[in-house]
């Protein structure tokens, strides 16, 4: 097991459909994501990842990236749940839950 | 005076010996020891039929049962390694060389008894290619097959697994060599004859019924939105643009998503009776619904499929069947047509390299192809022209005036594999594993020079339109995703290359990542694929869940 933090900023606060989205489900291969409305993070986009796999830290960083700079968001805390999703299955759960928090 | 029927004289010799044992053509199974003993001699060449899916499961336990002191040093040359016995045969001495196509389930211990010395390896085919061998200088001197069922002349009912029969059984019988075929039953009339009995020198009924594997069976449960991304990506940013009517598939869950879709997802972009109508394939369940649907006129196969019996039984429009109704496969005429007659081949691996390379080698496995290299490869010899061809010739470029074609040949991997172990890699697994295994060649299953796309989920690469070495590696690396491959692109290159259509992103084609859900599978489960056949298909019980 292993937790990785990442903290994006620049970004803007969208006007959320709901307060929270919770998409996937832990499983093999498989992740759950949960996305929701932080107005304490004054401005941040901040994502923690717990996963089954440990070493990955600079991947996990790759496709964070690429998420961040397709959505740029503010003030929404990102929990993952993750169990040895390969990163394409990270980065479509992750914009599935995020298409579904923002419209 | 030179003798010219030494062969015979030598194959006369061989059947004195176990005369007493015959009756008829027929031997008593549990004579079966003696009768090997009798017909073999150390240093033969011997094909012991091992499929893909029908295995000479009872003659290869007798092969290994000999005694090493009396018959050793055979050489083995057969497609499959598929069993234990398949190997013990080398562990126990009673073999000592290997030429071979495929070692799937397998290659783990090929490599250690490799590794250990208890055999030598002469090469790793394709399938035409050894068969190829059969017929000039790796004819089988005794050939140990494997058929449904026997009459007392000796004629062989293969039922749909014919496979590699008639080309092993060919090679042997008309160089004077011994054929013993192992079945599960001797009938007073076959219901058709497959192979002639008198090709034939020996008949052994087997105690149980030979082993099959269901090998091409995938669950649509188990398919994933990215496999039917790539899918989607695949009709619409190649099977569309090129009208790829002519084609094979390889086995994977992806594959199995492009099937699956053909219904849905193709139809709705009109391409039913335009894409997809004929085929060199193994009977996929997977196909059921494409096939009711209309999308399919022909289906030419390798091997059968266990269940798919019955389904195949009534659609003799689709399959090719004989008199008694029932499907002829034929491995050697599939791999030809798969070869000449297809215009696209795609398929998965598990490396991929900066050229293009690709092989299922890795570390401490020796696989084999079987018929991957044939399907993946541009076949120089082609004559024929279609629109999707020429097109592919077209893009490749380099005719010096002379119009020629090119088969489409296709990689469809995710970027990770299971344990986030990167498809994308700087070197083969391949080279290593020639230099320990002392190969003249890396294993590699398709040469890059041959593969023209590959995609993934994150789009296409179209390698045909690249110009220079350089330009394909970013290609490459263009669609590598998060592997080190990948995050090793010089992002303006690729971007460039995006701008002249080399990379296709799912966005460039009009495909919403998110569109790529389960909805869009015409059958999502085996209990789906038996009510879009009208019952008729009947999954293996590993498969049922009801």
């Amino acid at each position: 097991m292993e937790t990785l933090y990442y903290d994006y900023r620049g970004g803007v606060a969208p006007c959320p459909a709901k307060c929270w989205v919770l998409v996937g489900v832990l499983g093999s291969g498989n992740l759950e994501v949960l996305v929701e409305s932080a107005p304490e993070l004054a401005g941040s986009f901040a994502v923690e990842v717990v996963t089954s796999a440990t070493g990955f830290g600079r991947i996990w960083q790759a496709v964070l990236d690429d998420v961040w700079t397709r959505w740029l968001l503010a003030d929404v805390r990102v929990c993952i749940n993750d169990c040895g999703a390969t990163p394409s299955v990270v980065a479509l759960r992750i914009d599935q839950a995020l298409e579904e928090f923002t419209t | 005076m030179s003798e010219w029927d030494r062969l015979s004289l030598d194959k006369s010799a061989r059947l004195s010996r176990v005369a007493h044992l015959k009756g008829g053509k027929q031997v008593a199974h549990h004579q079966v020891r003696d009768l090997l003993h009798g017909v073999l001699e150390s240093g033969d060449r011997v094909c012991l039929e091992g499929n893909n899916q029908k295995q000479a499961d009872f003659l290869a336990r007798a092969l290994a049962s000999l005694d090493p002191g009396f018959i050793h040093g055979l050489h083995m040359v057969q497609s499959v390694l598929a069993l234990p016995e398949h190997l013990d045969v080398f562990e126990l001495g009673i073999a000592s060389r290997l030429d071979f196509s495929f070692s799937g389930s397998q290659a783990r211990r090929l490599a250690q008894l490799l590794g250990a010395g208890r055999l030598r390896i002469g090469a790793i085919h394709t399938y035409l290619e050894l068969y190829a061998r059969y017929f000039i200088d790796l004819t089988p001197r005794v050939s140990l097959v494997c058929a449904q069922a026997a009459d007392a002349d000796g004629n062989l009912y293969t039922g749909s697994n014919t496979e590699d029969t008639p080309v092993v059984v060919e090679a042997t019988a008309f160089r004077n060599g011994i054929v013993i075929a192992q079945v599960n039953e001797v009938l007073p009339r076959l219901p058709r004859v497959d192979i002639p009995g008198d090709w034939i020198d020996f008949v052994v009924t087997s105690p149980t019924p030979y082993y099959i594997e269901p090998l091409f069976t995938r669950n649509p449960a188990h398919i994933s939105e990215i496999d039917i991304l790539m899918a989607m990506l695949t009709i619409k940013g190649i099977y569309a643009p090129y009208e790829i009517d002519r084609l094979n598939h390889g086995i994977g869950f992806n594959t199995a998503a492009i099937e699956l879709l053909l219904p849905t997802y193709a139809a709705a972009l009109g391409l039913k009776g335009k894409i997809c109508r004929h085929w060199a394939l193994n009977p996929h369940p997977a196909l059921i619904p494409a096939i009711e649907a209309g999308f399919v006129e022909s289906v030419h196969s390798f091997g059968a499929e266990l269940g798919m019996e019955r389904y195949i039984r009534a659609r003799p429009d689709v399959f090719f069947t004989g008199n008694d109704g029932g499907m002829r496969s034929n491995r050697a005429y599939s791999q030809m047509a798969g070869h000449y007659a297809c215009d696209l081949f795609i398929g998965s691996t598990l490396q991929i390299d900066l050229d293009g390379n690709s092989s299922t080698a890795t570390s401490g496995r020796i696989a084999g192809f079987g018929g991957a290299p044939n399907m993946g490869a541009d076949a120089r010899g082609r004559r024929h022209a279609t629109e999707a061809w020429l097109k592919a010739g077209r893009e490749a470029g380099k005719t010096n005036g002379m119009p020629r074609g090119r088969k489409l040949v296709v990689q469809m991997v995710e970027t990770f594999r299971e344990h986030m172990t990167p498809i994308f890699v700087e070197r083969l697994d391949a080279w290593d594993l020639a230099e320990r295994a002392g190969f003249a060649l890396p294993p590699v299953m398709i040469y890059g020079d041959d593969l023209t796309h590959i995609v993934t989920e994150e789009g296409i690469a179209n390698l045909l339109l690249c110009r220079s070495r350089e330009e394909r590696e970013q290609a490459i690396r263009g669609v590598a995703g998060f592997t080190p491959v990948g995050l090793g692109r010089d992002r303006g290159a690729v971007e460039n290359l995006r701008d002249r259509g080399i990379i296709c992103r799912p966005e460039d084609l009009g495909i919403g990542r998110r569109e790529a859900t389960r909805e869009l599978l015409a059958a999502r489960s085996m209990k789906d694929l038996v009510r879009a056949s009208g019952g008729l298909y009947e999954p293996p019980t590993r498969f049922r869940s009801w």
